[in-house]
């Protein structure tokens, strides 16, 4: 309270040569200037330090990486820097493979597909607008049509370049062509349409509604480059080393479980965040019990439900996928967090216009809820890239099915690790490369989850 | 005490009261707990009664076609005119019937149910070159729990059956049209929506979560270990010895490691949550604070940890710290040190290292939710602190501390809950190590239950007590979330803050 009394913080000195008071600034304001500059400076020094902390072990491991296996040694050393840089340690990772080649193929076959693609279905999107829209027939054998002469492009591609066999390989094209023909419909549908709004919940899809066409188009080609890309990998797969195998199924489990349990834990909130229903209050009451158990208390049990069902050991992936996914559901909180912001007045107003609860989902909610789809993809995408010990367990001694993380751990814990600390490095570091760029461009979406979620229980 | 008495205490009483009524309160609780599932199996069975009351009923006043359902399920649907109910009701039957009384009678669930009290009795023997295998006796769990829940789920059904039967019957009575089976698929899209949505999910975590959990909680009660092991030997039920001999104290049962672990558990846990709390928010009010530039590049720079797959980040680093590691050769090159420090080899060095550690894992996530909230502070309450003459300290004790505590309460919890069962964090860095002789088990100093757990299911394949450390671990959970409920204001009234 004493201090309250001194409030003003000016003197007043009476300057009598000049005839004027005169107010003067009192030193205590000069200090506090002082003092602030005195912490500000000091919380500089911490970030510094804490920075240099921060970034330390991953610049090491970089260093690290680019050590030479031939002429120094593959283990740990006391010295920091490489005495002699190479690639010796990322060329182990490779050997065996034909990557290079592979890729560069794969993206001359992929690009002109694409492109090819795109251009036959902008053909395809002026003929349907100078259709009658009423023809529904029509339209469908339009675009079924285009995407069939686009699908015939890419296998020719696929044959001359790659050098795919269609003979013994007509299991893989049937299911390439499925996957084509369904996806492509979806797109072309949504391109065609001008209604994109399902399309653009896709993080890398960066066309707007307002965009210009040619971003448009863009995008699209963008898309078709992937799918053509992920299909390749099916009718003609690269020759692959321990170590891309291994960088292959975590990616594939990766994206599976992205896509899965993303609609999962999207469903699941949103159907205890909106609709009401008997036996609501009960599912969250018991999925509260069940997160209490540890997780791998399950583990034996699981993995002999898997093997009944043929997916350990050689069939790793798909089971690891069936494991992450079937208990993804529990994991709801943060997007129902999410869903419980979202006015419930839409719902009524769209319900009163003769909506039917499932376009209610798809066409008002869905839109809304950008941030909290790309998060929970995020957190779909990178959870099986740590995850050691149910894969571990159900991959079992099958080398070949391992994925990154215990293949790694393999090298650096299990195998004489002098030998192969700096090949760990190398393999760390293209793990960590993609993962991270990825995180911090999306790391908008990550930080609105992780508060949101935190705040909200 | 009334409210004015509570009101004239000290700072420091009031603290202590507040705690000692809330721990008072537990057995209250408790015992509400218990009083609502008396309830509750009260009106379950009640619900029950009722429901026999109803079948006997329908049964009387229903017409032929109702009666005929009770054999054959969906049948009346059928000749209703359901046709898509009726055939998903008779279908369900036929599979149930199928499983159930299988022609090869080692395959069927009536086998399975009736060994399931013995787990199992013909061994398997060597007949000459060949084994000739008996019963498995784990197989025999499974599926046994697996009929029991199919055997549920057929009762429930059937039940739903009758009662589809009396409701059409009384719609077609009033006059009234049934729907269709178009009509019922179009429901399943509108009014029925959350079923389909619900379906996958609620069927995934049956399966894959909440059988595996109810096999292993039978599990803690048999013998099922390395020396029992399906399909050469029979494992059986022993009641409750596992548990005795976890907690018991004798000299080669493993009550004292226990004991050691727990409490490791608890320490660990603590400093893991409230540490990474503390120094993340500093780092926060840090960052946030006005005249600090560049904000989004330290953030991001910390922000790294979160985004690097920890299997890299953990293990790199645990190697740096290493016996042969960076930091230990580094600090005897520069002459700080004559030996190297025994990160790991230690159990006080290793433990102190797991925390630190983790401290560098944990501090980004924290800033990230301290900023959110942080920002969410109005700012008229600094105005004024400020006027009033209060510093910086004080600022952050009066408000920011308080503030953060209670919108935060719920978070905490589950941190804590989750540092408990942080795997990942122990057993990339120190894989539980140093071991002792001193601890059963080939637990470590730095073994969590969790870690331990997963030692003895994965090393030892002692699965009995693995299972047994499972229903431990969700005791433990169970009670400190039962005392946090109790405590923390923002977790009772979650509304309270919104």
């Amino acid at each position: 309270m004493s201090k309250k009394n001194k409030v003003p913080e000016v003197d007043i000195v009476v300057d009598e040569q000049a005839g004027v008071i005169r107010e003067v600034k009192p030193e205590k304001t000069r200090s506090k200037k002082g003092h602030e500059r005195r912490v500000n400076t000091s919380i500089y020094v911490i970030l510094v330090i804490m920075s240099i902390i921060w970034l330390a072990p991953f610049v090491f491991l970089v260093f690290q990486s680019f050590r030479s296996y031939a002429l120094e040694s593959g283990g740990m050393v006391d010295y920091l820097l490489p005495k002699h840089w190479s690639l010796d340690n990322y060329r182990f990772l490779f050997d065996g493979s034909n990557f290079f080649p592979w890729c560069g193929k794969a993206l001359i076959t992929c690009g002109i597909a694409a492109i090819g693609q795109c251009a036959l279905l902008t053909l395809a999107q002026k003929k349907l607008s100078n259709m009658d829209s009423s023809d529904k027939k029509g339209r469908l054998v339009w675009l079924l049509c285009t995407l069939a002469v686009g699908l015939v492009v890419f296998l020719a591609l696929a044959a001359a370049v790659q050098g795919m066999a269609f003979a013994g390989n007509v299991g893989k094209i049937c299911i390439v062509v499925a996957l084509y023909l369904i996806v492509g419909y979806i797109m072309a549908r949504m391109f065609t349409k001008q209604d994109d709004r399902l399309l653009r919940q896709i993080p890398g899809y960066v066309a707007d509604e307002d965009s210009s066409p040619l971003k448009k188009l863009l995008s699209l080609c963008l898309e078709f480059l992937a799918m053509d890309l992920i299909l390749l990998c099916i009718v003609s797969p690269m020759v692959t080393s321990q170590y891309l195998r291994w960088y292959g199924n975590t990616l594939t489990i990766a994206l599976f479980v992205a896509v899965l349990q993303t609609i999962i834990v999207l469903s699941v909130s949103y159907t205890l965040s909106r609709l009401r229903f008997k036996g609501r209050k009960l599912i969250m009451n018991v999925v509260l019990v069940l997160g209490l158990f540890p997780g791998f208390l399950t583990m034996i049990t699981l993995y002999f439900l898997l093997k009944q069902l043929g997916m350990t050991g050689a069939g790793a992936v798909p089971g690891l996928i069936l494991i992450y996914v079937a208990s993804s559901g529990m994991g709801y909180y943060i997007s129902k967090g999410f869903f419980d912001t979202i006015p419930k007045s839409l719902d009524e107003s769209a319900r009163i216009d003769g909506a039917t609860r499932f376009q209610v989902f798809l066409k008002i909610i869905m839109p809304l809820a950008k941030p909290i789809v790309i998060y929970t993809i995020l957190m779909a995408f990178m959870g099986p890239w740590g995850d050691y010990v149910f894969a571990s367990y159900v991959a079992f001694g099958n080398v070949p099915n391992y994925n990154v993380a215990v293949g790694l751990y393999q090298w650096v814990n299990v195998n004489d690790y002098q030998g192969y600390f700096t090949r760990f490095c190398a393999g760390g570091v293209l793990v960590a490369v993609p993962i991270t760029a990825l995180f911090l461009a999306l790391q908008k979406y990550y930080v609105e989850g992780v508060t949101g979620g935190a705040v909200k229980g | 005490m009334t409210d004015l008495d509570y009101l004239k205490l000290s700072k420091p009483a009031k603290m202590a009261h507040d705690l000692g009524s809330g721990i008072a309160a537990i057995p209250g609780r408790i015992v509400k707990g218990f009083k609502g599932l008396g309830l509750w199996f009260a009106k379950v069975f009640r619900g029950l009664g009722a429901s026999i009351a109803d079948l006997v009923t329908t049964f009387k006043d229903g017409d032929w076609k109702t009666r005929l359902s009770y054999l054959v399920m969906g049948f009346g649907s059928c000749a209703r005119g359901q046709w898509g109910r009726g055939i998903l009701f008779f279908l369900f039957q036929t599979v149930f019937n199928l499983y159930m009384f299988f022609p090869n009678a080692s395959l069927s669930g009536c086998y399975y149910l009736g060994k399931l009290s013995t787990l199992g009795t013909v061994e398997t023997y060597k007949e000459g070159r060949r084994t000739v295998y008996g019963d498995n006796s784990f197989f025999i769990l499974l599926y046994g729990v697996l009929t029991l829940f199919f055997i549920l789920a057929f009762i429930y059904t059937w039940r739903l059956n009758v009662k589809q039967n009396k409701i059409s019957e009384q719609i077609l009575k009033s006059g009234h049209k049934l729907k269709t089976t178009k009509e019922d698929l179009s429901s399943l899209m509108d009014e029925q929506f959350h079923k389909t949505l619900l379906a996958l999910p609620v069927l995934g975590v049956t399966v894959f979560t909440i059988l595996p959990i109810i096999f292993m909680i039978l599990v803690a009660f048999t013998n099922f270990d390395a020396t029992h092991q399906p399909p050469s030997k029979l494992f059986t039920w022993v009641g409750w010895d596992n548990f005795r001999q976890l907690l018991s104290t004798d000299t080669a049962a493993y009550g004292g490691t226990f004991k050691q672990v727990l409490l490791w558990t608890l320490i660990w846990a603590f400093f893991a949550t409230f540490l990474n709390y503390f120094l993340g928010m500093l780092v926060a009010i840090m960052i946030n604070k006005k005249g600090i530039k560049l904000k989004k590049v330290w953030r991001t720079i910390l922000v790294m940890t979160i985004a690097i797959p920890q299997f890299v980040s953990l293990l790199y680093v645990s190697k740096m710290f290493a016996q042969d590691g960076l930091i230990n050769t580094y600090f005897m090159k520069w002459g700080w040190i004559k030996s190297p420090i025994p990160f790991w080899t230690q159990a006080g060095w290793a433990r102190f290292t797991v925390i630190l550690i983790n401290v560098w894992i944990g501090i980004p996530y924290l800033m990230l939710i301290a900023t959110g909230i942080l920002m969410n502070i109005p700012a008229d309450l600094y105005e004024s602190a400020r006027i009033d003459g209060a510093n910086a300290f004080q600022m952050y004790k009066k408000i920011t501390l308080p503030y953060m505590l209670f919108v935060t309460g719920p978070y905490l919890l589950t941190s804590f809950t989750g540092n408990i069962n942080n795997f990942n964090v122990i057993f990339l860095l120190s894989q539980g190590k140093p071991q002792s002789l001193e601890l059963a088990g080939n637990a470590g100093y730095t073994d969590l239950l969790i870690t331990w757990l997963y030692k003895m299911t994965v090393n030892d394949t002692n699965y009995k007590l693995a299972a047994v450390m499972g229903i431990l671990v969700f005791v433990v959970l169970a009670v400190i979330n039962l005392v946090a409920y109790n405590l923390i204001p923002s977790v009772k009234n979650e509304e309270d803050f919104q």
